[in-house]
């Protein structure tokens, strides 16, 4: 019988090692794996490269992981915290700011897509984003019937953290409102893909068209109700 | 800026009215962080414009106070906000197709400094302090068919925001198509042939506004007053 589902979050990040790189969901507060994250810090993996849109969502989680030290590398596009009142990214500011860790900013379209290559199969592609700016330095570019373009790599990971709102055994994955955001992308590109999610439905409870991930995309998936954000 | 006898800059409120009277129906349009939120206070409500959000939202709307905040229902902004009724959601990949792929017809956009060739830079100022943070401009501006910037005409320190060459990182090189300020609106002709002015603040002159602008200016034949 095919089962997805683990028990336990401790089970949900087992044996993640030292070094892995691991796809992060979530925009803004929407979709964030609060309750993977803070397993992964009980579990102690370091030298980890996280691969999110933004450097947190408070202290929780993300900044948590950042501020034990844990994170060697960020990839994202918006790293700032967007309101500097009421900070959600102080942690990875703290950490940029003394050096220790590494930032690549990423267009936001362009993280997408490089998702999607990863998990489509596809090779390097040319996009019209960045073209003449800094952030295509160093990179390869070419003009193509007198438009611009910046050639990108595929960007894949051995894990994808993932919230998602439903799931069944199967590992089928629907998503709230804007929860949904890079989810589905991140769950393509990595080899393993761990959803926590907001309830576990019997096989057969999901609509099929309205399926967000299709099951053969998730590995693990494990109940974090009521997860703190 | 100095500000001279004969004339007074719009207010902020006034600049965003000035953009919605050339967002017409039925638009798909992305507003900018800052000041083009206000754009999106002064749409007028008999007219269908479909508000988009990087974040995937298709149909964005005010949010329902009485509703408690839900974290899965917010802007780029971190904003809560509300969905109209024929809104839709899609994941990253679907909403920067409709970005990057020329879907959209107009974005507004804030702006550190405009260029007479339409290069844009609203993303970095390239402090060393600065965390490099783009988000998802660089796709916006990339894909959406028109490019509007809202800004003041100058900084605080009194320096033109629109300039020859930009001095701060570029956000898309040429990507702009009209620019909003609170003295002016100047469209970008395409092709680097310079700036255009279409309306001009009332009881400016000619002579002034060039004088204050750090690039230089055409004019139509009968260049708008626009008015308080």
């Amino acid at each position: 019988m095919l089962d997805k589902i683990v028990a336990t979050l401790e089970e949900s990040v087992s044996g993640i090692a030292d070094g892995s790189t691991i796809l992060c969901g979530g925009f803004a507060g929407a979709g964030i794996p609060t309750a993977l994250l803070q397993a992964l810090l009980r579990q102690g993996a370091k030298d980890l490269v996280l691969v999110s849109n933004n450097a947190g969502n408070g202290p929780l989680g993300m900044g948590e992981l950042i501020a034990a030290g844990r994170v060697r590398k960020l990839i994202a596009t918006y790293s700032r915290s967007v309101d500097p009142n009421n900070p959600n990214a102080k942690d990875f500011a703290d950490a940029y700011v003394a050096g220790k860790i590494e930032l690549e900013c990423v267009p936001q379209g362009t993280l997408a897509e490089r998702l999607r290559a990863a998990g489509a199969g596809m090779g390097p592609f040319f996009t019209p984003t960045a073209y003449g700016t800094k952030l295509a330095e160093g990179k390869e570019t070419r003009v193509i019937d007198g438009v611009g373009y910046v050639l990108e790599q595929p960007l894949k990971a051995e894990y994808a953290f993932i919230k998602a709102h439903q799931a069944d055994r199967w590992g089928n994955l629907n998503y709230r409102y804007a929860g949904r955001n890079f989810s589905p992308v991140m769950c393509t590109a990595a080899t393993t893909t761990i959803a926590q999610v907001n309830e576990i439905v019997p096989l057969g409870g999901l609509v099929p068209e309205h399926v967000m991930t299709p099951g053969i995309f998730v590995k693990r998936v494990v109940l974090a109700r009521g997860a703190t954000q | 800026m100095n500000i001279k006898a004969g004339f007074k800059p719009l207010s902020r409120l006034r600049m965003a009215q000035l953009v919605t009277l050339d967002i017409p129906e039925g638009s798909y349009v992305n507003l900018g962080i800052g000041m083009p939120t206000l754009v999106g206070d002064c749409l007028p409500p008999e007219r269908e414009i479909i508000l988009h959000s990087e974040n995937g939202i298709l149909g964005m709307g005010p949010a329902d106070a009485s509703r408690p905040f839900d974290e899965d229902l917010v802007n780029a902004s971190r904003k809560p906000v509300g969905l109209q009724p024929g809104a839709s959601i899609s994941d990253h990949v679907v909403s920067f197709a409709m970005m990057r792929g020329g879907h959209l017809d107009y974005t507004v956009l804030g702006a550190f400094q405009v260029a007479a060739n339409g290069d844009l830079a609203n993303w970095d100022t390239g402090a060393r302090t600065n965390i490099p943070s783009v988000g998802g401009a660089m796709d916006l501006v990339a894909g959406t068919k028109n490019v509007f910037v809202m800004m003041e005409h100058a900084t605080r320190e009194g320096e033109s925001k629109i300039v020859e060459r930009c001095t701060y990182p570029l956000t898309g090189a040429g990507a702009v198509d009209r620019i909003y300020t609170d003295l002016a609106i100047i469209d970008v002709l395409p092709r680097g042939a310079g700036l255009v002015v279409r309306g001009m603040v009332e009881g400016i002159t000619r002579g002034e506004l060039q004088e204050l602008t750090a690039a230089p200016l055409k004019f139509v034949v009968e260049v708008a007053v626009l008015k308080h």
